[in-house]
């Protein structure tokens, strides 16, 4: 048995006001790494949760987003005559031809002008997205100029409450209705009738066709007939993979910044923590003297610096976590970078993020502790009792 | 017996000298000294003449230039770093001058910490502490930390930690140095019953006669050399 665990613990208990000091560094370090890596998971969620997995999105083939995608009228009745297609309660088809088309508004707050998403839908596309319900006022009637807008953007954008009307395609466009999408990238979009909107936006083709499938174990069959079709130019996603698609470009400069970030904050707490356990060190020259003379062997000495400073750095990793717990109140607004639309999300922690802060913060700690406990390990015990 | 004859510490032709830049400072020279099982024997002479030194390396933890020291007929001047740690865990007890006890732990974990590197269990960890603490007579102040004991308990505590692996041989090095005359009284009559009581081998070095009365031999270091008194 080496030295026990309580004796690191109440050193640092014992001056606890520099070990809060220095844990406060390296939890300014965790926050940040914890807060980019919630930013990231929150974007993922919300535009996974925005795809369903029986449903399967076409597009033109290599086009990664709606907005680039069309699809042809010709290619589209031939899409729509597929057996795989599941069939609603009305008998109708479970099949929808969108547009999808972006616009320029003005947000509320600050007058700055940000894309958003504007969508023709079908019949069907309501039954397609079951995250999407009506909140407020109703749906659009086919063949009028009313939308629907989403939750989020009616309440940051100009124009797109409740009964406010909206300047786009050459019309005026009454929003008739308001739509809660849960957390998914829906909530950021204006819905209307798609045959308006083509014409409005003199669009002959669609954008993307969007389907239920009746049997969902049937999409890679689906697919490969689908795309090796000579006649067909598209390509069938499901729409869960398709969102997540549209996420990784975000998600992986959101990494890099946090990774760029982190590396450059924890260099100066590991620094913090490297100083902080030399002091402690210096104090305790005697005392590691002693240890020593009574027996225990260098490496005994080293893990009870290691352990100390471990400590250290998971103090500051909690704190950290517990600061970046709170950001999950904030929902921020970004631009999709796939779409060149407005997104809402929010900071989401989960049980792997807080592993991942507390290994981070032990690593930290751990770093900063090795060459104070080696100095610690290595002092003669001659000397070391001599500093009294 | 036998054992009663044969010395507990035998050194041989010892010498030691510290190296300051070019100037070489002879410190021990050729000791020869043995000193019986269940003696008291107090090193004495002038600052700087290397009592310290002699007595850091009977007890381990400083590296003899030549000769040998043998401690219950093993020869530490050749045991390495590791074995030393191991051997000091076992066969050492020390008593210092300023008690030199771990600030954050209490008495009775103070006088824990050898038994932690010995295979007892918890219980029987505490059966040891418990029965050194109350020859000590601290029995009822295990659970106080050092800062909340005066400096002769300080020591006292100081003493069962070094006597509850039950070594060898106690070295002190001015044990009552720091303390005044009343406590440092009291420190001496419990080496004394170590040695009478316990059959203890004590080596102390003192600067203070009236310590070194207490001892049944006294040697004077001085140059280099030692000398009976
Ligand atoms: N690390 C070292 N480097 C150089 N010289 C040293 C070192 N340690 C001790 N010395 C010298 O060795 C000599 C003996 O020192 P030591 O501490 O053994 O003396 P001492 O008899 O215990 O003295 P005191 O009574 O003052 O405690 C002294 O001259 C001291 O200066
Ligand atoms: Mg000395």
């Amino acid at each position: 048995m080496g030295i026990p665990y309580s004796y690191s613990f109440r050193n640092l208990w014992t001056r606890r006001l520099t070990t809060v000091l220095t844990a406060s560094g390296m939890g300014l370090v965790v926050f940040v790494f914890a807060a980019t890596l919630m930013l990231t998971e929150g974007l993922q969620k919300t535009l996974v949760q925005t795809g369903s997995s029986d449903n399967v999105v076409l597009l033109r083939k290599s086009s990664n987003s709606e907005v680039q995608s069309a699809v042809e009228r010709d290619q589209a009745s031939l899409l729509e005559s597929q057996p795989e297609i599941a069939v609603g309660a009305d008998g109708e088809p479970l099949l929808a031809k969108e547009l999808v088309v972006l616009i320029n508004l003005k947000k509320r707050v600050g007058d700055k002008p940000s894309n958003v998403i504007i969508r023709g839908i079908d019949p069907a596309s309501l039954k397609l997205r079951p995250a999407v319900r009506l909140k407020e006022g109703r749906m659009p009637r086919p063949g009028s100029a009313e939308v629907v807008a989403g939750e989020s953007v009616a309440r940051r954008f100009k124009g797109c409450g409740l009964g406010e009307t909206l300047r786009f395609g050459m019309r005026d466009w009454r929003v008739v209705g308001v739509f809660d999408a849960g957390a998914t990238g829906f909530s950021s979009e204006i819905w209307g009738d798609r045959d308006q909107m083509m014409q409005a936006f003199r669009r002959p083709v669609y954008s993307s066709i969007i389907f239920r499938l009746r049997d969902t174990t049937a999409f890679d069959a689906y697919k490969a007939r689908i795309e090796s079709d000579p006649r067909l130019t598209v390509e069938a996603k499901r729409e869960t993979r398709y969102y997540l698609d549209q996420s990784e470009a975000m998600a992986k400069f959101l990494r890099i910044l946090g990774l760029v970030l982190t590396v450059v904050f924890s260099i100066g707490a590991v620094i913090g923590a490297t100083i902080t356990m030399y002091a402690a060190v210096a104090n305790r020259v005697t005392e590691i003297g002693t240890l020593r003379a009574l027996g225990f062997q260098r490496k005994s000495i080293l893990s009870a610096f290691i352990v100390e400073a471990l400590l250290l750095g998971l103090c500051g990793g909690v704190l950290g976590l517990f600061a970046a717990s709170f950001m999950q109140l904030i929902t921020i607004s970004t631009m999709n970078w796939a779409s060149f639309s407005e997104l809402a999300f929010s900071f989401t922690l989960n049980v792997s993020i807080v592993w991942k802060s507390l290994l981070f913060s032990a690593v930290m700690g751990l770093v900063g502790g090795v060459l104070p406990a080696f100095r610690a390990s290595r002092m003669k015990i001659v000397e070391a009792l001599r500093a009294t | 017996m036998a054992e009663a004859s044969e010395p507990i510490v035998r050194i041989r032709n010892l010498s030691k000298a510290y190296r300051r830049g070019a100037q070489i400072i002879p410190v021990l020279t050729g000791i020869n000294f043995d000193i019986a099982r269940g003696e008291f024997v107090a090193l004495m002479g002038p600052s700087g003449s290397g009592k310290s030194t002699l007595l850091n390396l009977i007890a381990g933890i400083d590296s003899a230039d030549e000769g040998s020291i043998q401690v219950a007929d093993v020869e530490i001047t050749t045991l390495g770093e590791s074995d030393l740690a191991s051997w000091r865990a076992g066969s050492v007890g020390f008593i210092f001058q300023f008690y030199n006890l771990i600030p954050v732990l209490t008495a009775f974990e103070n006088v824990e910490l050898p038994l932690l590197l010995t295979h007892l269990n918890r219980r029987e960890r505490r059966e040891h502490v418990e029965a050194v603490l109350d020859v000590v007579g601290l029995a009822d102040r295990m659970d106080h930390y050092p800062s909340q004991l005066s400096g002769g308990q300080q020591q006292r505590v100081a003493i069962a930690r070094a006597i509850v692996t039950d070594p060898e041989i106690l070295v002190a090095d001015e044990p009552t140095g720091d303390l005044d005359r009343v406590s440092a009284e009291e420190i001496l009559q419990l080496m004394d019953r170590l040695v009478r009581e316990f059959g203890k081998t004590v080596v102390m070095v003192t600067h203070d006669p009236r310590a070194a009365e207490k001892a049944h031999i006294i040697r004077h270091l001085e140059k280099g050399e030692l000398s009976v008194t």
